[in-house]
């Protein structure tokens, strides 16, 4: 890597190479830096989990793995997926990265709160990987009751205590990122001139700071109702059970955007650069990101159609899912009116921020399919749930994840990829995307229901279709493994601003100097002031 | 009839009308992803890097343009998710309304089976035959955790819970075998938790419950139970203790001691039994004991099936 930056100074990278300068670093990009090698350790996990799943599932007796086992490697898929892999992806990774340098500030608002966070991360973490050695957990990742208080047999509370820590961490995170976008921005940088992608951020951490706690509280009444049998949840005991499903849905419904938002935030940032054209509505871009933070706290009945939930209950709950339905159509319409007379560039961010767009559109479309009531009677706890939540956080999120890792891996090492193998990988992740997740819709239609470890035999075509697409989006992930990886080392050097962006953050060199800019940096007009006029003659604008 | 039949066969009333619903679904999201789709890739290959597409605004352009687009692709949508919303809804409506007439069976959920009560005493496991063209009323309880009922050829669904009853009405229009999974996660054997729901001309029906007798209907074994559980020594005719009589009350609105009142149904019945202090009539002091833990969840069935029996009767002055 780059060990020195154009001025002379020390990089961040290069301010200190001892594991104690790492562990102890207060500066955001190392803390970003600490969270990638985390939540990809966690990748890895999950999708192993995933792996067996899928092989599992190539035929309908349940042959490879029995079925406890089974109703394990679906529960630490979802567990590690969702806690310690995609709420803190974005935020945590590129958001602390980035946050500081788009808005011109040397820092996040609370340095050291933000290596606690990672630490409480980590702690919580400890306990996944230590429930995972004790032997497992088998109650699916929406924890259900009273299953989960006082009929599992396996480590519950272990397991419980690990998202319960983790919350926190997502807690810290939100409160720094609150803190800063209202104090830090550097002179002239008003709201309304912030990047769509610190917007996004700021929604999510509102999101973050409101439902977390929820999600802690009905974690410990798990343990209190479980360890101590105080009725909370069983109708044994005195308890509701539905009254679980409301407090989780409250938190695990809005959980979704803490996943999907800074996804947003990153193929908006993605598709102006690469279209060299300001985002179009760039207002209402902002209005709907917050719009759907807001209406994402109304929705979390939808989860609870076919529950015991009161008819009419359901009916205000379809409704308002259909309402927060719109903001996220207005952001499909935004981006792809962005493109229009344009002067499109295909690097590989902007061909995983097409993708994104498009596997958002068919997630978010059949999210339609489910929140209207008699539809979802039908389709509900089927394979097309399953296929319409991985259309959104793996196909979305995901997505965008890579889409940010390519669009800044050049700001975050100071070394460019080899753009070919890079266009390549986006493509086999999004053909092998579709081949997994499309059949299950299919699958989910037809009736087959979620979390079966053997299946009717009708539904086995269907199954080895997904299997072998799991294979292709398998290879999508570890291409970017390997020539990422040799990046680092022989790639050619990235410059202050390869892309020709116009964020603060290119701003500066790559890899940025500890304290991000050598000057405070003063803001003189709205973000995205591209020109694809004047950049079309030149075929790469840059 | 909307043509996914080949694919999945529609068996009851609400299936029909479901499959019309997504139906439409289907024809909005091609159109919508598909159009959007395209959209993007004319851009893409019209205003690529370096194609000499006039990228300079037309003259004498509209103010506001942007605005009027927000406004058309805000309204748009909008109208189009009322119009879901509402037919969906009315749907949802529809298949939560049962019939006056219909056949109510029992059904008794536990990790991992379906245990099944006819209102004849005929019991099955796994298995539920029903005549075809006949609304029936699924009353359904849960003896441990969380399970659902799911019927794909009927388009039905319903959580089945521990601690309450949860009803799921529908009409099957379609002799044959159809498939009843276990919706809702349950522990090791989730999987393993389905069964058949096997619909028969009533003719046949008829029949198969002549040669299935149970023990008696469950009315006549609830009043059994009525008097081994020493119901009937305070809720009897002859009784000389202060209890409220269940002739007459099936059905019924019932005034209790705190004001409210509430129809005295199946779940009125069931928590009465087991918790008794929780909505005492009007009238009455709270000396009932609570049946918790003596009582199956099946027998409670049977005794709430007797005092239905009992609707009928007038109650004696």
């Amino acid at each position: 890597m780059t060990s020195i930056t154009a001025n002379g100074g020390p990089s961040y990278i290069s301010a200190g190479y001892t594991l104690r300068s790492w562990l102890t670093t207060r500066d955001h990009k190392r803390i970003a830096l600490l969270y990638l090698v985390s939540i990809l350790f966690f990748f890895v996990i999950a999708a192993v989990a995933a792996a067996m799943i899928r092989i599992e599932l190539l035929t309908p007796a349940g042959d490879l793995v029995d079925d406890d086992t089974y109703n394990k490697l679906f529960t630490v898929h979802g567990v590690v997926m969702v806690w310690f892999f995609l709420i803190p992806s974005i935020p945590a990774t590129f958001g602390n990265f980035l946050i500081p340098l788009m808005i011109g500030a040397k820092d996040v608002a609370f340095p050291r709160l933000n290596l606690a966070s990672w630490y409480v991360y980590t702690l919580g973490g400890l306990f996944v990987v230590g429930t995972l050695i004790a032997g497992g957990v088998d109650t699916g990742w929406t924890f259900y009751t009273p299953y989960t208080t006082m009929f599992s047999n396996s480590h519950v509370i272990a397991a419980v205590t690990g998202v319960f820590i983790v919350g926190f961490s997502s807690i810290f995170t939100g409160l720094n990122f609150i803190v800063t976008v209202h104090q830090m921005r550097a002179p002239g940088m008003t709201w309304f001139r912030l990047p769509l992608f610190v917007w996004a951020h700021y929604a999510t951490s509102l999101v973050m700071v409101l439902a977390t706690p929820v999600l802690a509280m009905t974690l410990a009444l798990i343990a209190i109702e479980r360890l101590l049998g105080v009725g909370i949840f069983d109708p044994a005991l005195g308890g509701d059970p539905l009254l679980f499903q409301h407090l989780f849905w409250f938190y695990s419904h809005p959980a979704v955007y803490i996943m999907i938002l800074p996804a947003m935030g990153v193929v908006s940032e993605v598709i102006a650069c690469f279209a060299r054209k300001p985002i179009f509505g760039y207002r209402f871009m902002v209005y709907s990101l917050l719009a759907i933070a807001a209406v994402g706290f109304m929705v979390w009945g939808h989860h609870m159609f076919v529950s015991g939930q009161s008819m009419y209950a359901g009916m205000v709950f379809s409704l308002l899912s259909f309402l927060v339905a719109i903001p996220s159509a207005i952001k499909v319409f935004n981006w792809t009116a962005t493109l229009y007379k344009g002067s499109i560039h295909f690097d590989a961010p902007m061909l995983y921020a097409l993708g994104f767009i498009g596997l958002f559109m068919m997630g978010g479309i059949t999210g339609i399919w489910l929140a209207a009531l008699a539809a979802d009677v039908h389709l509900t706890d089927t394979y097309f749930v399953v296929a319409h939540f991985h259309y959104i956080m793996v196909g979305g999120a995901v997505m965008a994840f890579f889409a940010a890792l390519h669009f800044w891996w050049p700001k975050v090492t100071g070394r460019l990829y080899p753009d070919g193998w890079a266009r390549a990988g986006a493509i086999v992740m999004f053909v092998g995307f579709n081949l997994t997740f499309f059949p299950q819709y299919i699958a989910g239609f037809l009736g087959m229901p979620r979390r079966y470890h053997a299946y009717p035999d009708e539904f086995q075509v269907l199954n080895v279709l997904s299997s072998g697409g799991a294979v292709v989006l398998g290879v999508g992930y570890l291409l970017p493994l390997l020539y990422l990886g040799w990046s680092l080392r022989r790639g050619r050097l990235a410059g202050a601003n390869p892309w020709g962006a116009t964020g603060l953050e290119w701003q500066t060199p790559s890899p940025p100097p500890p304290d991000n800019f050598a000057s405070p940096p003063r803001v003189e007009g709205p973000p995205y002031a591209y020109h694809a006029e004047q950049a079309a003659g030149d075929s790469h604008g840059r | 009839m909307s043509g996914f039949e080949p694919f999945i066969a529609e068996a009851s009333a609400a299936a029909g009308r479901t499959d019309a619903l997504l139906l439409a679904l289907t024809i909005i999201s091609v159109l919508v992803v598909g159009g959007i789709s395209l959209t993007i890739v004319v851009f893409a290959v019209r205003w690529h890097a370096g194609s000499r597409a006039s990228r300079q605004r037309a003259r004498g352009s509209v103010p506001n343009r942007g605005r009027m687009a927000e406004a058309l692709w805000i309204g748009i949508p909008l109208l189009v998710f009322l119009g879901i919303f509402v037919w969906a809804a009315v749907l949802y409506h529809q298949m939560r309304s049962p019939a006056a007439d219909a056949l109510t069976i029992d059904v008794v959920a536990k990790q991992w089976m379906w245990k099944i009560q006819h209102r004849d005493g005929q019991r099955e496991i796994n298995e539920l035959h029903v005549p075809v063209g006949r609304p029936i009323e699924l009353v359904m309880t849960s003896q441990d955790v969380i399970h659902s009922f799911f019927v794909p050829a009927f388009r039905i669904k319903q959580d089945v819970l521990p601690g309450r009853y949860t009803t799921l009405s529908f009409t099957p229009t379609r002799v044959g075998q159809y498939q009843l999974f276990c919706a809702e996660f349950c522990g090791t054997s989730h999987s393993q938790m389905r069964g058949t729901v096997i619909v028969m001309t009533p003719s046949e029906f008829s029949d198969w419950l002549a040669a299935n007798p149970g023990e008696g209907s469950l009315a006549a074994q609830g009043e059994a139970l009525f008097r081994r559980f020493g119901c009937s020594g305070c809720h009897g005719a002859s009784s000389s203790v202060h209890a409220p009589k269940l002739e007459g009350l099936y059905g019924h609105p019932v005034a209790l001691a705190n004001g409210s009142q509430v129809t005295a149904d199946a779940r009125y019945i069931r928590d009465s039994i087991l918790l008794p202090v929780s909505q005492v009539t009007a009238g009455y002091t709270p000396i009932m004991p609570s049946f918790k833990g003596q009582v199956s969840e099946e027998d409670i069935l049977k005794l709430v099936a007797y005092i239905r029996s009992l609707a009928a009767t007038e109650s004696q002055p």
